[in-house]
């Protein structure tokens, strides 16, 4: 895959907002993957958890904001605990989540769920979807 | 030893065995529990943003409704409300601004709260109140070696300042299930995400986590595998359905609380475990046990 990468991207609003709602320096990520290696989503995963700091860094807005991952990791925090810089990746992800959401660009579409699907699952799972994938 | 209990949505619902089990339990093991005339959702999940201060309120109203109550601290059963209320909690508390902020929202709560009641998970008020060896001794029915695999999943250990045992290989519910006479099976996937609400809209990712957990429990030689959070329950017992659709060599397992094994212990009666809520009936299993 080529990419291409500038000073224009890096210098972006993006990166300044990634950070600002994660609350965490993106470039203290040396890239060692430990959280890749843990994460239990890696499987449904586009770009790993490692990537997406690494895209975040480089400010690869749209690839990030296309990427399939935000949407899988369900913040098990197993990256959180593990990474020897103690970066939160759980909270980038939710950042670039929040990106899209405060746009009202929402991952779950409530009425396209069926009635059978929305009976059958407990509140807590509900909730928790809904808080996390609409705005 | 009288303690405050806030249920959650849940625990109203499809995991009214959850709460059933626990009432019965603690009432023979002289807890006295006072549940929270008024609470409301605690929100589920812990908003991971610095700039999003309106999702901790939920959880902040009903710490307010503790303190109203002139109770320091309150009592959880269920994994996601542990988190979610001690997180929030810990939170404003170390963030004085945000809380100001908040106490200025919610201009209409009586008790400007400072952070100052103490969120506990039953799993430590049996551990340092009633403690294990009490429990063990109260026992009346063993539980006669039933092969348990607990399995802990993410937010009663994750992260490290909220976890309430170690958070790579906790070990407090494979202790409580030794006490009341079973045996702990240690399984590599009990603190692996079971896939959570992407249950929801994702349900075959469920189906594949399902799969991967409940095999190495039973590669281990599970009969049952024992849980403390309701989404953890349903994905594990209720997503069987499609993990058996998925995954044909698949070999069903029943899903209890923790808390219904200590039930079984303390003498409560079958109906305290409520075992219709199931959809993997552990019924057969106990009875071939004697445990019901």
């Amino acid at each position: 895959m080529r990419t291409n990468l500038s000073k224009k991207k890096i210098e972006d609003d993006f990166v300044k907002k990634i950070e600002e709602i994660s609350g965490q320096k993106l470039l203290a990520c040396y890239q060692c993957g430990k959280c890749s290696a843990g994460c239990p989503a890696v499987g449904e995963m586009d770009i790993l958890p490692n990537q997406v700091i690494r895209y975040a860094q480089l400010g690869l807005k749209d690839e990030l904001l296309e990427a399939k991952s935000v949407w899988v990791c369900a913040s098990c925090y197993t990256c959180n605990v593990r990474c020897p810089k103690g970066i939160k990746i759980a909270e980038v992800m939710e950042a670039v989540r929040q990106v899209l959401l405060r746009k009202r660009r929402d991952h779950v579409e409530v009425p396209k769920l069926s009635e059978e699907e929305k009976a059958c699952v407990p509140a807590i799972a509900l909730i928790s979807n809904f808080r996390k994938f609409t705005s | 030893m009288k303690v405050s209990y806030y249920p959650g949505c849940t625990l109203k619902s499809n995991a009214k065995n959850f709460e059933d089990s626990t009432l019965c339990a603690l009432r023979e093991l002289g807890v006295d529990v006072k549940e929270l005339s008024r609470w409301n959702c605690c929100g589920t999940v812990y908003s991971l943003t610095t700039d999003d201060l309106m999702r901790h309120l939920a959880s902040i109203r009903n710490l307010i409704r503790v303190k109203e109550e002139q109770a320091d601290s309150v009592m959880t059963l269920c994994a996601m409300c542990y988190n979610t209320l001690k997180r929030v909690n810990e939170r404003i508390k170390a963030d004085p601004e945000s809380l100001q902020k908040i106490h200025k929202f919610m201009d209409e709560e009586k008790i400007a709260y400072q952070g100052d009641v103490k969120v506990r998970h039953l799993l430590e008020l049996l551990k340092e109140d009633v403690q294990f060896e009490t429990i063990g001794k109260k026992v009346k029915k063993p539980l006669g070696n039933l092969k348990v695999a607990s399995y802990y999943g993410c937010l009663l250990v994750r992260p490290k300042e909220i976890g309430l045992d170690d958070m790579e290989n906790p070990t407090i519910l494979d202790d409580l299930a030794v006490v009341l006479g079973a045996e702990a099976v240690d399984f590599p996937f009990k603190t692996e995400c079971c896939g959570a609400y992407q249950t929801v809209d994702k349900p075959e990712i469920i189906a594949d986590r399902t799969y991967q957990i409940l095999t190495a429990a039973q590669n281990r030689g599970a009969e049952i595998v024992s849980v403390s959070c309701p989404l953890c329950a349903f994905n594990l017992d209720h997503r069987q359905k499609e993990t058996s659709k998925k995954y044909s060599g698949f070999k069903r397992i029943p899903i209890l609380y923790f808390t219904q094994l200590l039930a079984i212990a303390m003498g409560c009666q079958e109906k305290d475990l409520r075992l219709d809520l199931h959809y993997v009936n552990p019924g057969p299993l106990l009875k071939e046990k004697g445990l019901i």
